[in-house]
């Protein structure tokens, strides 16, 4: 039998120390609606588990730079009932809460959603299009990571050992700019998206489009920031031919799996359907924001 | 009496039900909720292997992990020989219960049990489990059915000769059973039509989905008496299969129901309960033992996946003139699907001349399939009910006008074989008819489909005990784990026949040595066989308080009568007395012969046919295949509806799992042989916000065998959902799905072929 130890530290440096000194599988717990289900079902027995919830800055929403910093323990319902935050980054908000039920809203975090690598996550294709940046603590200090670089295939992380994500910042949302989400899952809720697509745009004062990023989800080993889709909307209005163009772009930049949750054919195809609508949302949104 | 124009006091009232309180705070228990000291933790070892000769197995390290009780594998069970088991509606073989609780020579499905372990802890019984070394030699496996039914495929049973062709097979193969149900001549009805539409349908294999995961603690006595807990469809069904299993006295066995957490069907056989008492047996400790979520899908019975054909002629006005299915049911890694039922059940809700079914019984390497809640029928009605709905279109009638044209009335001849007596089909068309739902307008991309369920409904064994207590109030126990409010109903009945408060009736479910023995609860029959039973003893209990007002007032008992829960004298000839009520004569029962009991061990016959029609409302994303119900109107006759809300629920719960059924769920399985969608993450049952509010409207045609005219409604709610749902999308998109699930990826898929 394998003891199992459980620790909640007040502090950052405490879970570095930790971690530090740990041997063998150590996990970091914040909402643990990922770490719970894959230790009940044996896939990780890990040797010692750190609790971040006991931690301020990792658990706590504040203003910083225009923007927002997420404590990466903070919860899924605690994001959702943000108003300010919820009013710059509606995507960012919206794709937070589509974690799960109303049950697993109140533990699941950014920082796990993040950290659990999964390509499906719904949270991150989201964070990336808001050009989210982490903050990670570890045995030599602390450094900012964009979003986008830390998962580096199903279940893997850039994180070094002994490191930890502890907040996520998000900048400023720039004038006349808008994000949205969507996800498609065959159910309306308790599902894992078959195709995410997260769309952050910005219109010039003429309405024609002037920045955009494109990031899709369940296609790829890690969620894709596709460039060429962002292009395809970039530099005039956001009409029925640019939203095509993205649709094909977005289909060409695939590069998904068959497997129980959809064949590969079904999700190149959902996902320029999906970047599509996102961009509408995103669209009216960047209108109203001005 | 048939039960019209009755003016009851409680039948039809939507009264409290008795067990709601204990179920709203948690204090019910449920399988998984008893515990008793010294309890050890039983687990079971399955195959990964879908198809694997078992070589050997050696347990020693296991047996010597300390903390591990006992270790169990098939040498541990008697090779029991075959012997026909009558659990549900459909018959199964003892034998091959035995070798499916626990693997003997072969492993035949991912998840097959091949050892089990007792234990003083969880983590050990785990670690005992990881210790057990299975030496398989793995062999080629089949999971299609019309894969394992041509030659050369792998056999699953290598013994296994096809049952009902002549001459009988000399070699073996993995069809278990032809069976053929004949109604006048199909070759000649198909020439006087001047439409005919012939379709094929396949379908996967889909879980019943009950919540509550199966779950059994067993306790043996140093003398060799075993108590048993736990949640199923049929306490006396779990002391008879394992008395069976394990070459016991049936009076070895005491089993206590527990409240259950849905079974649908799914927990009409044993699983834990045989290994469990032998464990326990083993090491004269009790022994709990529960499912995790991933074993109930893996391990425990779904039903068939199937290839259907049927073909369907009409004349140009309508009157269908023969019809024909051919059934192939997948049955699992043992025989015994119910393709039978779904031939009985395909053609039933229409008056035809000609009719043909053909079905086939097939094992393949998956779970055995259990009965899941009208078993064969739902996927029948799917393939007939969508190829009438084609062929209304295709001879520009309305789809409700063609079934109301060929609708079966009392006095049509069943296509397999009995003849209806009064029977409701066609007031549920009618009602469809009224129904504003029926004549709403929909917008684009958007649907309406119809489509009609049959089931036959099943009486049988069942008893039932009415104690009257010394205040008045009154214990019924009754013999059927109570699944879809037979408490509530029960406690109706009584009421009704004894003339007393609802809230003076108590009704509980004995356990196997407390009341007479009593079938399962399935097939729809315990609001009829129960009802009866109660009814009867009831009755008994009047008869009985008619006797002691007799001796009390010095009378014949022919003079009191019993109305409105009073003794009364019959006329004034028998004299001047002052009415007595249950409570007056309970309280005097002491000194006048003693307690009041009354009791009915009965043989239920005359179970009423039930018919439902359905109306389903979709809308498709034609751009990514999405299909969303957006209303759903169930219409169904129930003969009488005791608790009218209980019927609505089964109504609703039929509809519900129906649509799941025609959309999402489906298991997955890889080329390896092993299921890829062991939980409810993956396995797409439809979750609250996924269904409309469904309608339900309930017609009553008094089935006339009952004393209040009731027939069972659990299970035919169940048999419209996927042709209605799958009409629906056809009118929605002008694609006909013929395989089920009807997913997004497969609707999308439809429409590209068609553009």
């Amino acid at each position: 039998m394998n003891a199992m130890r459980y620790e909640a530290p007040g502090s950052i440096d405490e879970v570095v120390a930790l971690l530090a000194a740990a041997d063998g599988d150590s996990r970091i717990l914040a909402g643990g609606t990922d770490l719970l289900v894959q230790m009940q079902s044996g896939f990780v027995k890990p040797g010692l588990i750190v609790d971040v919830k006991k931690i301020a800055e990792a658990t706590t929403i504040t203003a910083e730079d225009g923007g927002f910093r997420i404590g990466a323990a903070v919860c899924g319902a605690e994001i959702g009932e943000h108003a300010d935050l919820k009013e710059a980054w509606p995507g960012v908000v919206e794709a937070a809460e589509l974690i799960g039920s109303v049950q697993i809203q109140a533990r699941a975090s950014l920082g796990g959603n993040l950290c659990n690598a999964s390509p499906a996550a719904d949270s991150v294709p989201a964070l990336i299009a808001a050009g989210a940046v982490c903050s990670i603590a570890g045995p030599k200090g602390r450094r900012e990571v964009p979003v986008a670089d830390i998962a580096t295939g199903p279940g893997e992380t850039s994180l070094g050992t002994g490191e930890v994500v502890v907040s996520i910042h998000l900048p400023a949302q720039s004038p006349r700019s808008g994000d949205a989400y969507l996800r498609f899952i065959p159910r309306t809720e308790m599902d894992i998206a078959v195709v995410g697509a997260a769309i952050n745009l910005s219109l010039d004062e003429n309405g024609q489009c002037s920045a955009a990023r494109v990031v899709l989800g369940a296609v790829a080993p890690t969620a894709l920031l596709v460039t060429e889709a962002a292009d395809a909307l970039i530099g005039g209005p956001v009409d029925d031919a640019a939203l095509e163009r993205l649709d094909a772009a977005a289909r060409a930049a695939c590069r998904p799996i068959d497997d129980k949750r959809g064949t590969a054919d079904y999700r190149t195809k959902v996902s320029g359907v999906l970047a599509r609508r996102a961009a509408g949302i995103a669209l009216e949104r960047a209108r109203s924001n001005s | 009496m048939d039960g019209q124009g009755q003016d009851f006091k409680w039948i039809g009232k939507r009264t409290v039900r008795p067990d709601g309180v204990d179920k709203v705070t948690g204090r019910a228990n449920f399988g998984a909720d008893f515990s008793l000291p010294g309890m050890l933790v039983g687990k079971v070892l399955r195959s990964t292997h879908p198809h694997a000769r078992i070589l050997s197995i050696d347990t020693e390290k296991a047996h010597a992990l300390p903390g591990v009780k006992a270790v169990i594998t098939a040498a541990d069970l008697p090779d029991i020989p075959s012997e026909e088991a009558h659990f549900g509606e459909d018959p199964t073989d003892f034998r091959h219960v035995s070798h499916n609780v626990m693997a003997r020579d072969k492993a035949l499905y991912d998840g097959h049990v091949v050892a089990a372990v007792a234990a003083t802890s969880e983590s050990i019984a785990d670690e005992a489990l990881g210790l057990i070394e299975v030496n398989y030699e793995v062999l080629p496996h089949v999971l299609d059915v019309e894969e394992a039914m041509k030659p050369g495929a792998p056999l699953v049973l290598e013994d296994l000769i096809t049952g009902g062709v002549t001459p009988t097979p000399k070699d073996p193969s993995n069809i278990a059973k032809r069976v053929q149900f004949d109604l006048g001549d199909t070759e000649a009805g198909f020439k006087k039509a001047n439409m005919v539409v012939e379709r094929r349908f396949t379908t996967k294999p889909v879980h019943q989905g009950y919540i509550e995961p199966h779950a059994v603690v067993a306790s043996t006595s140093e003398d060799g008496h075993t108590l048993v807990w736990c949640s199923s469809q049929g306490h006396f069904m779990i002391r008879a299969a394992c008395a069976k299993l394990l070459g016991l006295d049936v009076s070895q066995l005491r089993v206590m129901p527990a409240e259950i957490g849905g079974g649908f069907g799914g927990k009409i056989t044993v699983y834990l309960e045989p290994l469990a008492v032998l464990l326990s047996r083993k090491t004269g400790r009790p022994v709990k033992m529960v499912m995790t979520r991933e074993e109930v899908f893996r391990g425990t019975g779904p039903t068939s996946g199937t290839v259907m054909t049927v073909k369907i002629g009409a004349t140009k006005k309508g009157q269908i003139t023969a019809a024909e299915a051919t059934l192939a049911y997948q049955a699992g890694a043992f025989p015994g699907s119910p393709v039978g039922l779904g031939c009985m059940t395909a053609f039933a809700p229409y008056d035809l001349e000609n009719v043909k079914t053909v079905g086939f019984d097939v094992v393949v390497n998956r779970p055995k399939a259990t009965a899941y809640r009208a078993p064969g029928a739902p996927l029948a009605a799917f393939a007939a009910e969508s190829v009438l709905d084609e062929l209304a279109k295709a001879l520009d009638i309305e789809p409700l006008e063609l079934r109301e044209k060929n609708a079966a009335k009392e006095g049509t001849k069943a296509p397999y074989g009995p003849r209806f007596g009064p029977i409701g089909y066609v007031e549920t068309l009618q009602a469809v008819r009224d129904h504003p739902h029926y004549s709403a307008p929909l917008g684009p991309n958007q649907g309406r489909g119809i489509a009609s369920g049959f089931w036959m409904n099943f009486g049988g064994q069942s008893s039932a005990v009415v104690n009257v207590n010394e205040d008045g109030t009154v214990v019924v126990t009754l013999g059927h784990p109570d699944i879809g409010g037979s408490r509530a109903s029960m406690a109706l009945m009584a009421a009704e026949v004894l003339g007393i408060d609802i809230a003076k009736v108590r009704p509980i479910i004995g356990d196997t040595h407390t009341i007479g023995f009593s079938d399962i609860t399935g097939g729809s029959k315990v609001t009829f066989a129960s009802g009866m039973a109660v009814v009867e003893a009831a009755g008994d209990v009047v008869a009985q308080l008619r006797e002691r007002t007799a001796m009390i007032w010095e009378v014949e008992a022919e003079g009191v009568v019993w109305e409105d829960g009073h003794a009364l004298p019959a006329s004034t000839n028998v004299g001047e007395f002052e009415p007595l009520s249950l409570a007056q004569i309970a309280a005097m029962a002491a000194k006048i012969g003693g307690p009041i009991s009354g009791r009915a061990s009965i043989n239920a016959k005359g179970a009423g046919p039930g018919f439902g029609t359905h109306i389903c409302d979709v809308e498709v994303d034609r751009e990514t295949g999405r299909v969303v119900v957006l209303r759903y109107t169930a219409v169904q006759d129930a003969g009488r509806a005791i608790h009218p809300a209980y019927v609505e629920g089964q109504l609703q719960g039929g509809a519900a799992q129906g649509i799941g059924w025609a959309l999402n769920e489906e298991y997955v399985y890889g080329d390896d042989g092993r299921l890829q969608n062991p939980g409810f993450l993956d396995y797409r049952m439809p979750v609250a916000s996924d269904l409309p509010m469904i309608d339900t409207v309930i017609v009553e045609v008094p089935n006339p065998n009952h004393p209040f005219g009731v027939r069972g409604v659990g299970e035919v709610p169940i048999v419209p959902p996927l042709a209605a749902v799958a009409n629906a999308v056809e009118n929605a998109i002008g694609v006909r799905m013929a395989d089920l699930p009807m997913s997004p990826p497969h609707i999308l898929a439809a429409l590209e072929d068609k553009a």
